[in-house]
């Protein structure tokens, strides 16, 4: 594919000629939240999804429930590609608000849908007006006035079903997926649609290029899902036990996601699962601490605002060595920040999170498959090092819907690390002549430990933050510290090449490498294919973990340029790095982003080709 | 002649814990020494214990005694937390927590107030001296109002009744003594015990070093002159056969003799000994608070009791096996159940 293939996904310029553009443009549709518009998009990305076109659907949402505006972008593209794109050639215009802007922003042959009712001004001959009486149908249609304002939404997807070619069975199959298969509401809303579509095939003259075109068998087999629902799943066949949490965007439904399935791991008596909300996050993160003491697969999901509260016990957890499963569902700080936008902005404070010495593990998925993977692995890796784990997911992946491969089964049976059960501890005696909780037996720095309700008389000790020799015993002196600490300093740097490792696409012929990670990966990938179209060949590695495997330094040494593309402000995976790396990096680049908003292909694009001078 | 043992055939001895590094007649000390004594006698089994505590003197107890328990030392004031997790992990652990007023009154407030709420099971001990020891006397919440502190001067703000804050957030068991009365803090530690739920037991405790003077309420010659015990207590434990004749309420004027059945079958008996005072009617409790705030009465023993809510654990339906025990088979659904859900995503 050239780059001529792919500018065509943001710049439209086939109008005039009659060219059809199938299944490679964007439509970003503008409401007011709280209006029920989520339905809508949600339909129009199942159906796309139905039809087996490769799709995904973006939220920008404002930190509001009702009133404020709220664009959401369902990009289409046939190669594959689910970056966020550009730029979208159709608006569908239905908040007065926003509406000129919304126009404004059209490319030069691109599309407006905007209610026949207002009047609009037509001040632009560069695009193509469709005018739909959104009122005068919600009024024939005879609705309930209770719900007229959630069903209006509906009629956009009418019109866009009709306009784009979607046909209103897909359209019905994806409102009984929307509302769980419930016909009721479904019906409600397909009434409306129909309507809508009904009156767009009788009254509009297509006089734009664009169309939806089936790709039959194309998503087979695929799924498309949340982030945070797939981190839940995950969470759940990763075993998880108690969940603490406190209520933040974008983190939110990811608990929410754990509460809703907790039924698949229930037992005859009860629940296996227990869900907690706290009165903050200092809370959650002390009941997850207290319950991975005491033997559970603990777990919270917070974001930036909910880290900075719960830094003190992640040390105390770190330096007591208690697993527990921290998520970050990251959004843009500093402080509130602006709560309903993406980020990468935590990575370097979590890694370092509390006072004194710590440095703490952080998975970084890049993919829903990847949120479910690392949901189930980080109780696994935590209880092995017996250390907090975090995972820095972020809104954009936890928030919105990605296509992917059904998730995999874990690989792997449940491994809850170096505990000493009854049996074991007296085994464990007999063969050692003692049992110290911190003693470093097998030299990887990984002590062996027993929880509370261990039946055997030796089994207690103490766990404090405060410092404590090998045996768990209280003591202020300086050699014991550091003793201790080079332990825990030696376990924590063993899992290094022990975590998910980097993903590396590598040919040594290219002299350029791009370094990321996380939900980047969409826009990477985009981006170095339209790269490579304008002659710049680059290798990609997407690091998975922190701290940094030894080969992400191979990478920056064996490239002659490397930029690292992140999402943040500061460009705290490139700060990582150097950090790290004795030898010079004058050769690597920091480019970070940290709009709010998902990396593009085109930014990637631009940022690389600028700097290699073309 | 063989040491005395208990139920278990352990001795006093082996209830105990290291030596304590507070100053020497801190009240801490004795209550530690009651709760020896408590466990001993009702033959606690020490590995199915465990005890929390947040960060201050109070808090470097859990040290002192049942050296074979697992414990906590956890950050200031979010022990509460701790305790949640902990018994939500393993419904069948027991947890005593030892907090301090700082501990519980300041910093420590929000999660006191929830783990009462929650009605997580355990013994919420607060040793309470109006000061902040550690760090050197300060003021603490609970310090009365008027007081003087040799470097802080006079103390202008009100207290915090930490009982009152206790009945207030719904916790079902509140008691109120002091650390000189050796045989009332022990008695009221047995019933706690034995509560379905969080049981809160404040507990005047002198510290010798900073706040033990005249002007000070939280004094040993303070609490000496000056505790007004509601009742003289005695504890049944479920399944206790009593050595000696039964005592029958018929035998004392009405009002005289409250008999509280315990969720486990144990029996708390008040014998009236001072103001009336009905530790089942919950106004009654905070009449009498708020009397002792207005008149400087210090009032001691069982200030409430309700038949106990469920705790946490049953109010989220949790299934009777401990979850740190459960195994893979109830750990992880099978490939079957990923399967369909992944058919709904299709």
């Amino acid at each position: 594919m050239g780059l001529m293939d792919i500018q065509a996904s943001t710049q439209t310029k086939a109008t005039a000629n009659g060219q059809r553009i199938v299944n490679n443009f964007a439509i970003t549709a503008a409401t007011r939240n709280g209006t029920g518009s989520q339905t809508s998009n949600n339909v129009l990305v199942l159906s796309l999804f139905k039809m087996g076109i490769p799709v995904n659907g973006k939220n920008l949402f404002p930190s509001n429930i009702k009133g404020l505006p709220t664009w959401y972008t369902i990009r289409a593209n046939k190669h594959g590609y689910t970056a966020r794109p550009a730029q979208a050639e159709i608006a569908v215009a239905l908040n007065t608000d926003t509406a000129a802007e919304d126009i404004q922003k059209l490319p030069p042959g691109g599309v407006v849908i905007i209610p026949q009712e207002w009047n609009w001004t037509k001040s632009r001959e560069d695009i193509v007006y469709y005018e739909i009486p959104v009122d005068p149908l919600v009024k024939e249609a005879g609705i309930n006035p209770d719900l007229r304002e959630r069903v209006a939404n509906m009629v956009y997807v009418g019109a866009v079903a009709q306009l784009f070619d979607i046909s209103l069975d897909i359209i019905w199959q994806a409102l009984l997926q929307n509302f769980n298969g419930k016909e009721k509401p479904a019906k409600i809303n397909f009434d409306m649609a129909k309507r809508a579509y009904e009156w767009t095939a009788q009254n509009i003259v297509k006089r734009d290029p664009y169309h939806f075109e089936p790709m039959p068998d194309n998503n087979k087999g695929k799924i498309i899902i949340t982030g945070n629902e797939s981190a839940a799943l995950g969470s759940l066949f990763g075993g998880v036990t108690v969940v603490a949490w406190y209520p933040i965007t974008p983190a939110t439904s990811l608990a929410d996601g754990i509460l809703e399935y907790q039924h698949i791991r229930k037992a005859a008596d009860g629940n296996t699962v227990a869900i907690t909300q706290a009165e903050d996050e200092i809370s959650a993160i002390g009941a997850i601490v207290g319950a991975g003491w005491a033997g559970a697969r603990a777990m919270t999901s917070t974001s930036g605002p909910g880290i900075s509260l719960m830094a003190e016990f992640t040390g105390l957890a770190y330096f007591a060595e208690i697993p527990c499963v921290i998520w970050d569902v990251t959004r843009i700080g500093p402080s509130t920040g602006m709560p309903t936008r993406t980020s990468q902005g935590d990575i370097l404070f979590i890694h370092f999170l509390s006072h004194g010495d710590t440095r703490q593990i952080v998975l970084l998925p890049s993919s829903v498959a990847e949120c479910f993977e690392f949901g189930w692995r980080a109780f696994d890796i935590s209880e092995q090092f017996q250390t907090p784990v975090f995972v820095a997911s972020d809104l954009d992946l936890g928030m919105n819907n990605w296509m992917s491969e059904p998730f995999a089964y874990p690989d792997q049976p449940i491994n809850r690390g170096k505990m000493l059960d009854k049996a074991k501890l007296e085994q464990f005696i007999a063969d050692h002549g003692e049992w110290y909780r911190y003693r470093d037996y097998d030299g990887d720095g990984v002590g062996y430990r027993t929880v509370p309700g261990t039946d055997h008389p030796r089994a207690a000790y103490f766990t404090r933050g405060t410092s404590h020799s090998d045996k768990a015993i209280y003591s202020e002196r300086s050699e014991d510290w550091v003793q201790n600490l080079s332990r825990i300093q030696r376990k924590i740097n063993s899992a290094r090449n022990l975590l998910p490792q980097p993903i590396v696409d590598q040919d040594p012929a290219k002299k350029i490498g791009i370094l990321s990670f996380g939900s980047n990966d969409p826009a990477i990938l985009e981006g170095r294919d339209m790269l490579a179209a304008a002659g710049i060949q680059t290798n990609y590695m997407r690091v998975r973990a922190l701290p940094l495997a030894d080969s992400v330094a191979e990478f920056v040494r064996t490239h002659e340029r490397v930029y690292v593309l992140e999402n943040n402000f500061d460009g705290q995976l490139a700060q990582i790095v150097r950090m790290e790396m004795s030898e010079s990096t004058e050769h690597m680049a920091s480019v970070p982003l940290g709009d709010g908003l998902p990396m593009t292909a085109q930014w990637v694009f631009e940022q690389v080709s600028k700097r290699e001078g073309k | 002649m063989p040491p005395k043992t208990n139920t278990l055939g352990l001795t006093r001895e082996d209830y105990k814990g290291s030596k304590s590094t507070l100053c020497p007649g801190c009240g801490h000390d004795s209550i530690s020494n009651q709760i020896i004594s408590m466990a001993y006698d009702l033959g606690l089994n020490q590995h199915n214990l465990i005890k929390l505590s947040g960060i201050g003197c109070s808090s470097k107890t859990p040290a002192y005694f049942m050296g074979r328990a697992h414990a906590f030392n956890a950050v200031h004031g979010r022990m509460p937390s701790v305790a949640t997790g902990a018994t939500l992990a393993n419904r069948n652990l027991l947890a005593i927590g030892v907090s301090g007023d700082g501990d519980t009154g300041s910093i420590g407030m929000g999660q006191f107030k929830h783990l009462v709420r929650r009605n997580v099971p355990m013994v919420y001990i607060i040793e309470n001296n109006g000061v902040y020891g550690l760090t050197k006397g300060q003021f603490s919440a609970t310090a009365d109002s008027g007081q003087e502190l040799k470097y802080y001067g006079r103390n202008e703000l009100p207290p915090i009744d930490l009982a009152l804050e206790a009945i207030i957030g719904g916790c079902t068991f509140v008691a109120r003594s002091f650390s000189g009365d050796a045989k009332q803090v022990q008695t009221l530690l047995k019933a706690a015990m034995s509560h379905h739920g969080t049981a809160v037991v404040d507990i005047i405790s002198p510290c010798v070093t900073f706040n033990n003077h005249e002007t000070s309420s939280k004094s040993y010659d303070y609490g000496k002159q000056n505790e007004v015990a509601l009742h003289e207590i005695d504890f049944m434990p479920s399944g206790y056969v009593p050595e000696r004749e039964e005592i029958t309420v018929g035998e004392y004027a009405e009002g005289e003799m409250i008999s509280v059945t315990m969720h486990d079958g144990s029996v708390i008996r008040l014998k009236k000994v001072g103001p009336d005072h009905d530790p089942r009617n919950r106004a009654q409790a905070f009449q009498l608070l708020e009397r002792a705030q207005m008149e400087q009465l210090f009032v001691t023993g069982l200030l409430y009791y309700e038949e106990p809510r469920p705790t946490l654990a049953e109010s989220l339906y949790l299934t009777q096996t401990p979850l740190a025990q459960l195994g893979e088979e109830h750990l992880r659904p099978s490939r079957q159940v990923l399967d369909d859900i992944m058919k709904d995503y299709m």
